[in-house]
């Protein structure tokens, strides 16, 4: 899990790196994924203890999974989510407009006005 | 009713922004509503401010769960003091707006994002919780976002590529961050946070997840490495924009920051040597940046960048009358970049260009504007009477005292070189003979509006020049105020406090 999220990363930030205007995008998923395993692993995954106290008992004893971390992940990807559609309808405007998937030919905004 | 106060800015944003999307074609209703609506939003403000300064810290637990379990908002005077600034500016804002932005991009729903743009802001104030903070952050950047991209045009979509991608990994680091944070002291309560985190025995761990929020708000407050987005973005979206991005969303990242390190990370000494290393080189390149620039608005961006500096120096020294200094100019730099933005949208409604070089005239056919604009040049500068110069008084007397004269040098040079820059443009645009012919385009320029919209217009500079001139004259009010702030964030243990007692009683 954790060379997984290692993976992620180092290949979403090789891939916002690149030029092209689509692999930026594909860069920012797998960046977000990895963010979200993170947080996941980092909440110390326990399988099959759920957070239910018992009846009688007013605390938990054992250890238990941790229920945060799943509602930050559930938020956190669905801001992901609504950002990635906007930059895919970002890009393809841009596309349009400028004419080029390549990065190093968007200059417009350092041009002399 | 009052109890739940510190909520009121938030849910009025919400509302407005909710009320404007009903009004969707309808673009003169919008308008009305959010002029209305903001001055409705400074009311608030002002009234959360005093009740704040009269009774303190007050505390908004989210579905009355007790304190570190649940979302707190959290409403110390430094928030209060930002959110009427937001006010101020987002007043000043809708009603310039609603004179320059042109009816088609009104009619994609300018407005309601704008509205909530600034909910995200007070948010990101208000807020108690590490990742509530992440999420008001994601409310703000894809309203900008949208802002900046509304129009289409060529160079707005270049600029919004580059925003866009910086602020997200931006984001993404801040998220690595609050994981890995959580992972070492299973809390998210920023109050909480600062008891555990001091606790904590991994402390080269701890050091590592103050780097990730250093990057992360670095990036989103433009410090020196991290600053390119800035300037290729700035000048591109309509000048109303630019002013509301460049009076705060750069500040909401300084505050961020000032937060972050002030209350969980308060023990990271090694950082305050880099936090020196980058307000100095940042200093630097800002100013430099902004020299060699014939855009106005980008020298504006320039300065934006330049001027970040000052206050991440005041929080590197970390003494209380540095950050006092460091908040001092917060204050004054959210008013004095809103304003200097809605003034090149004004300089271009005039004379139709944004270079410097094609410039000129504007005293000899404008004087009283001219004299306007010179105010607010001159609290940018900080010459003495005006607001940017007490706080810089107080970065300077401190950096002697701690013997840092790299900060004294920087701050020299950067302030000697924005008089040098606002100087250069005065002369360019205000005295030279102009030769510009009002050329032909789309945009509605200065004498063909109606009377009404060139009211809009010059309202909200007016409004905002007599604040700068206030934090000027009255500098006293305002250190009083920059000094207790920062007194609260040296001493976080009323805070603490605040948030955590009520959890005590509760369990009592």
């Amino acid at each position: 899990m954790a060379i997984l999220i290692g993976i992620l990363y180092a290949a979403g930030i090789y891939m916002i790196l690149r030029r092209s205007l689509v692999k930026l995008i594909i860069g920012i998923i797998l960046l977000g994924n990895g963010a979200n395993l993170l947080i996941f692993l980092l909440g110390r995954i326990t399988q099959g203890k759920p957070p239910v106290i018992d009846e009688g008992a007013n605390i938990l004893i054992a250890a238990y999974a941790d229920p945060v971390p799943q509602a930050l992940i559930l938020t956190a990807i669905v801001i992901s989510f609504g950002i990635q559609s906007f930059a895919i309808v970002l890009i393809k405007r841009a596309y349009k407009e400028v004419k080029t998937d390549d990065l190093n030919e968007m200059n417009a905004t350092d041009e002399e006005s | 009713m009052m109890a739940q106060l510190t909520t009121y800015p938030i849910l009025l944003q919400l509302l407005l922004g909710i009320i404007l999307m009903f009004a969707w074609n309808n673009v003169k209703l919008q308008r009305i509503i959010s002029i209305l609506g903001s001055i409705v939003g400074v009311v608030v403000a002002v009234v959360l401010f005093i009740s704040i300064w009269n009774d303190g810290t007050q505390i908004v637990e989210a579905g009355s769960w007790p304190a570190p379990f649940s979302i707190v908002f959290v409403a110390d005077i430094f928030a209060a003091t930002l959110v009427l600034l937001t006010s101020f500016a987002g007043l000043a804002v809708a009603s310039f707006s609603s004179a320059t932005v042109m009816p088609l991009r009104l009619k994609f729903g300018y407005f309601p994002i704008f509205h909530f743009l600034l909910l995200g802001l007070n948010g990101a104030f208000l807020t108690g919780d590490l990742f509530n903070l992440y999420v008001w952050f994601e409310i703000i950047i894809i309203s900008s976002f949208v802002l900046i991209t509304i129009g289409g045009e060529k160079a707005q979509l270049e600029g919004a590529v580059k925003y866009f991608t910086l602020n997200i990994l931006a984001s993404m680091i801040f998220l690595t961050a609050i994981a890995v944070l959580y992972g070492l002291s299973g809390s998210l309560n920023m109050a909480d946070l600062a008891l555990k985190v001091a606790q904590i025995e991994n402390r080269t761990l701890v050091e590592v997840t103050a780097i990730l929020f250093f990057v992360g708000f670095g990036i989103k407050s433009a410090v020196f490495p991290l600053y390119f987005w800035l300037p290729a973005s700035y000048h591109t979206p309509p000048p109303a924009v630019s002013a509301i991005f460049g009076g705060l969303l750069t500040k909401v990242g300084v505050y961020a920051l000032i937060r972050v390190f002030t209350l969980i990370f308060p023990d990271e000494v090694f950082l305050r040597d880099i936090f020196i290393v980058v307000a100095v080189l940042t200093l630097f390149s800002g100013a430099i940046g902004a020299l060699v620039q014939n855009n106005i608005r980008k020298v504006f961006s320039y300065l934006i960048i330049c001027h970040i500096g000052f206050m991440i120096a005041g929080l590197g020294m970390f003494t209380e009358v540095a950050i006092a200094g460091a908040i001092f100019y917060l204050i004054h730099d959210i008013m004095v970049k809103t304003n200097l933005f809605m003034i090149s949208g004004l300089i271009y409604r005039l004379k139709g260009s944004n270079s410097i070089r094609a410039l000129g005239g504007l005293y000899e056919d404008f004087p009283k504007i001219s004299l306007l604009i010179i105010a607010s040049f001159c609290s940018l500068v900080g010459l003495p009477p005006f607001s940017g110069f007490w706080p810089k008084l107080s970065l300077l007397t401190e950096a002697f005292k701690i013997e840092n004269y790299w900060i004294v040098g920087a701050i020299l040079l950067a302030s000697f070189l924005t008089l040098f820059i606002i100087w250069k443009l005065w002369s360019e645009v205000f005295w030279k003979k102009s030769e510009l012919k009002t050329s032909s385009s789309s945009y509605l320029f200065n004498h063909d509006m109606k009377y009404h919209r060139r009211i809009q217009m010059l309202a909200p500079i007016i409004f905002i020049t007599i604040i700068s001139l206030y934090i000027g004259f009255a500098a006293e009010n305002i250190q009083v105020l920059s000094e207790r702030i920062a007194d609260e964030l040296m001493n976080p243990q009323p805070y603490i406090d605040a948030v955590l007692n009520k959890t005590e009683i509760l369990e009592l």
